[in-house]
């Protein structure tokens, strides 16, 4: 009960003239920037930052909710209209719903998707009210070993669960938590990495970073490769579904809401795992199963929920814990860092009507979205043919901007093409880029609270043991790294008894 | 995906992943001389100081580094990132890059004489050029039009730090 009444005081804030206008400014720009090609959610919100420097973080935080599940719908708009998706949460959304377009069906299949997206983040949002609150109550309680442990456990979650090398994921994890130590060290005031550079000694803000590597980097990686040849797009009219659809479309959406959340909350990679999930299950259920692979609207209604539904589900220990589970995610963070609000569990209590004021403007976000998107999409698909040479350099000219003005220091800007370049190496060498990201952000954090509990135990190594959560979690790390060899040997076992 | 065929079935391996090893390598061992420089500052309330973390960090790039390299000698692959606009069956575009750097670095050693307005211009313009634009009037009235709006949009109307220059009492 209590909860509603915070987050009817978060609707309360929310629901001034100024304060939605800036969520419809919010969900406008987010699905625009969301929709250009190349451009998915987590670069849009990067790019986006800069217009928040000047407010105050609730208003930023209302802005953000729109841009964040605007750049969602406006990177799913993309992938069913031009089919090579950049994201690998729209891959399975691309599968059926860009065949549909392909078959004249384009409409219904942006209406599902949009409809589908609203009922999922709703739904999700109000999950976000559940059980953000309890997740915050364990929380608070977790002292700096247990804390640590479960940074541990993100660690190794977007780094070995996700893509298809663990090696190159270690790789960009360290590379990232090696950036995360430049600078000061905040007990001691020792220098490290820093190369007697003075711009250095406050560290490497977590915005350059985040823009250096999802929107430069991008940038010149398709610079490097750009296709000659624009890709197709499929034109499209104004969004609506026949009541066939909507039969077909109804369980999919609760669906893959409900596969969704929970993929969404834990550190798994985000939407790539229930995007797939809901597109098998869908495919099993179906009643037109022939039809998978042609244009099934199941595989687009069901997708597009898991997708939106987990977004909403990375909020949970992105608020609650302090802790990003996907790209999007940590540059909120990152975000919420450049007003010097520090993420974590205490972040509920110590700034109740900034995150309630969020989860209220996620709700009104995504009405607003599904008000706008309706009737929008043709507008929309018209951005997809924006001319490569203009799109790209806009990208790098506002990268530059944003990066430029959170210091007003232009070593910022050879530090960003520096970023770049490695993001664009990342690129060409499949380094994937979360665990990246997710080291500069929570590196110190990590840093910082393995120190708090070896000082408890006055330097002993068995400081960091901790209670039984830290157990359970270091439990569940030693599980998922060891979790291959385990697999190939029970193949291999199974083999051998195949064989006797 | 780490693709485990034979280098003699795929023909060209992927030499240039030795580089990347080689750069991991010499972050780690940059990573532990800075360390040693460092001085042990421990103290009772901070029993480890500021020097185990990077040691730790450093050894574990060397070691990722050199099973990097193993990986890669015994034909392991990473997937390059695709995209809506990207085309992988060509070869990488190095003049591309090399004018978007350059148009970067100008933007970087211009703003603060000139100012954002015409280092964004120049940027976007330069940009846009080395990317195939080859409508200059357009591509520099695109950029012009742009530095201005988000001039006025930001420094003006939002407080955001972005320096006037030399059109300081223009704009």
């Amino acid at each position: 009960m209590d909860n509603l009444n915070h987050l009817l005081t978060g609707f309360g804030d929310v629901l001034t003239p100024l304060n939605l206008a800036l969520a419809l400014l919010g969900v406008t720009v987010g699905t625009g920037v969301g929709v250009l090609p190349g451009i998915g959610p987590a670069m849009t919100v990067a790019l986006l930052l800069p217009i928040t420097y000047g407010m105050h973080p609730t208003q930023a935080m209302i802005l953000f909710a729109g841009i964040f599940y605007g750049g969602m719908y406006g990177g799913s708009t993309t992938s069913i209209l031009l089919n090579t998706p950049g994201e690998s949460s729209s891959v399975v959304t691309a599968i059926e719903g860009n065949k549909m377009a392909k078959a004249g069906r384009a409409a219904q299949a942006l209406a599902t998707s949009a409809i589908g997206s609203f009922i999922a983040g709703t739904i999700g949002t109000m999950l976000i009210v559940l059980v953000m609150p309890q997740v915050v109550k364990f929380a608070i309680s977790l002292g700096a070993p247990e804390y640590f442990a479960i940074i541990l456990v993100a660690f190794t979650g977007v780094t070995a669960v996700l893509g298809s090398s663990r090696l190159r994921g270690f790789a960009a994890l360290l590379v990232g938590l090696t950036i995360s130590i430049v600078g000061i060290d905040f007990v001691t005031g020792q220098q490290r990495l820093t190369m007697g550079i003075p711009q250095l000694a406050d560290g490497i803000d977590v915005v350059v970073v985040a823009v250096g590597i999802f929107a430069v980097g991008e940038a010149l990686w398709v610079a490097a490769h750009l296709r000659h040849k624009a890709a197709e797009v499929i034109p499209v009219g104004q969004p609506w579904m026949g009541r066939s659809d909507w039969r077909r479309s109804w369980k999919p959406w609760l669906r893959g809401t409900v596969l969704g959340f929970p993929f969404g909350a834990i550190p798994a990679g985000g939407a790539e795992i229930p995007t797939v999930l809901s597109y098998m299950t869908e495919k099993k259920l179906s009643k037109h199963p022939e039809e998978f692979g042609k244009g099934a609207i199941e595989g687009v209604a069901g997708p597009e929920a898991a997708n939106n539904a987990s977004a909403a589900g990375t909020l949970v220990p992105m608020l609650a814990l302090g802790l990003p589970t996907n790209a999007t995610a940590a540059i909120m963070l990152a975000a919420l860092q450049g007003y010097g609000i520090e993420p974590g569990p205490l972040l509920l209590t110590k700034e109740p009507r900034l995150v309630w004021a969020l989860i209220a403007s996620l709700f009104i976000g995504n009405t607003l979205l599904l008000v706008l998107n309706l009737p929008l999409a043709p507008a929309w698909a018209k951005l997809l043919q924006i001319p490569r040479p203009y799109l790209y350099a806009g990208i790098l000219f506002f990268a530059s901007m944003g990066a430029y003005a959170v210091n007003a220091q232009p070593f910022d800007l050879f530090l960003l093409l520096a970023l770049g370049l490695l993001g664009f190496a990342m690129r060409r060498f499949g380094l994937p880029v979360l665990p990246l990201i997710v080291g500069v952000i929570l590196g110190r954090l990590a840093e910082r609270t393995g120190r708090q509990s070896l000082q408890l135990s006055g330097g002993d190594l068995s400081g960091l043991l901790g209670g039984p959560v830290s157990w359970v979690a270091y439990g569940v790390v030693v599980l998922v790294l060891v979790w291959p060899l385990l697999a190939k040997a029970l193949v291999r076992t199974r083999r051998s008894e195949a064989a006797a | 995906m780490t693709d485990h065929r034979p280098s003699v079935m795929t023909g060209v391996r992927d030499r240039a992943q030795f580089g990347l090893c080689t750069a991991l390598g010499l972050l780690g061992v940059f990573v532990l001389v800075d360390a040693s420089r460092i001085g042990a500052a421990s103290s009772s309330n901070d029993p480890i100081g500021p020097r185990p973390v990077p040691i730790l960090l450093g050894v574990l790039l060397v070691v990722v580094a050199v099973l990097y390299a193993v990986d890669v000698a015994r034909g392991g692959r990473g997937e390059e990132e695709a995209g809506e606009d990207v085309d992988l069956s060509t070869r990488a575009d190095w003049k591309t890059i090399v004018m978007l750097a350059a148009a970067f670095v100008l933007n970087a050693l211009l703003i603060q004489p000139l100012g954002w307005v015409i280092s964004g211009s120049v940027l976007f313009w330069g940009s846009a050029f080395a990317l195939g634009n080859r409508h200059h009037l357009r591509g520099l009235a695109i950029g012009i039009a742009l530095s201005l709006a988000t001039f006025y949009a930001f420094a003006i109307g939002l407080g955001v730090n972005l320096p006037a220059g030399i059109l300081q009492g223009i704009l």
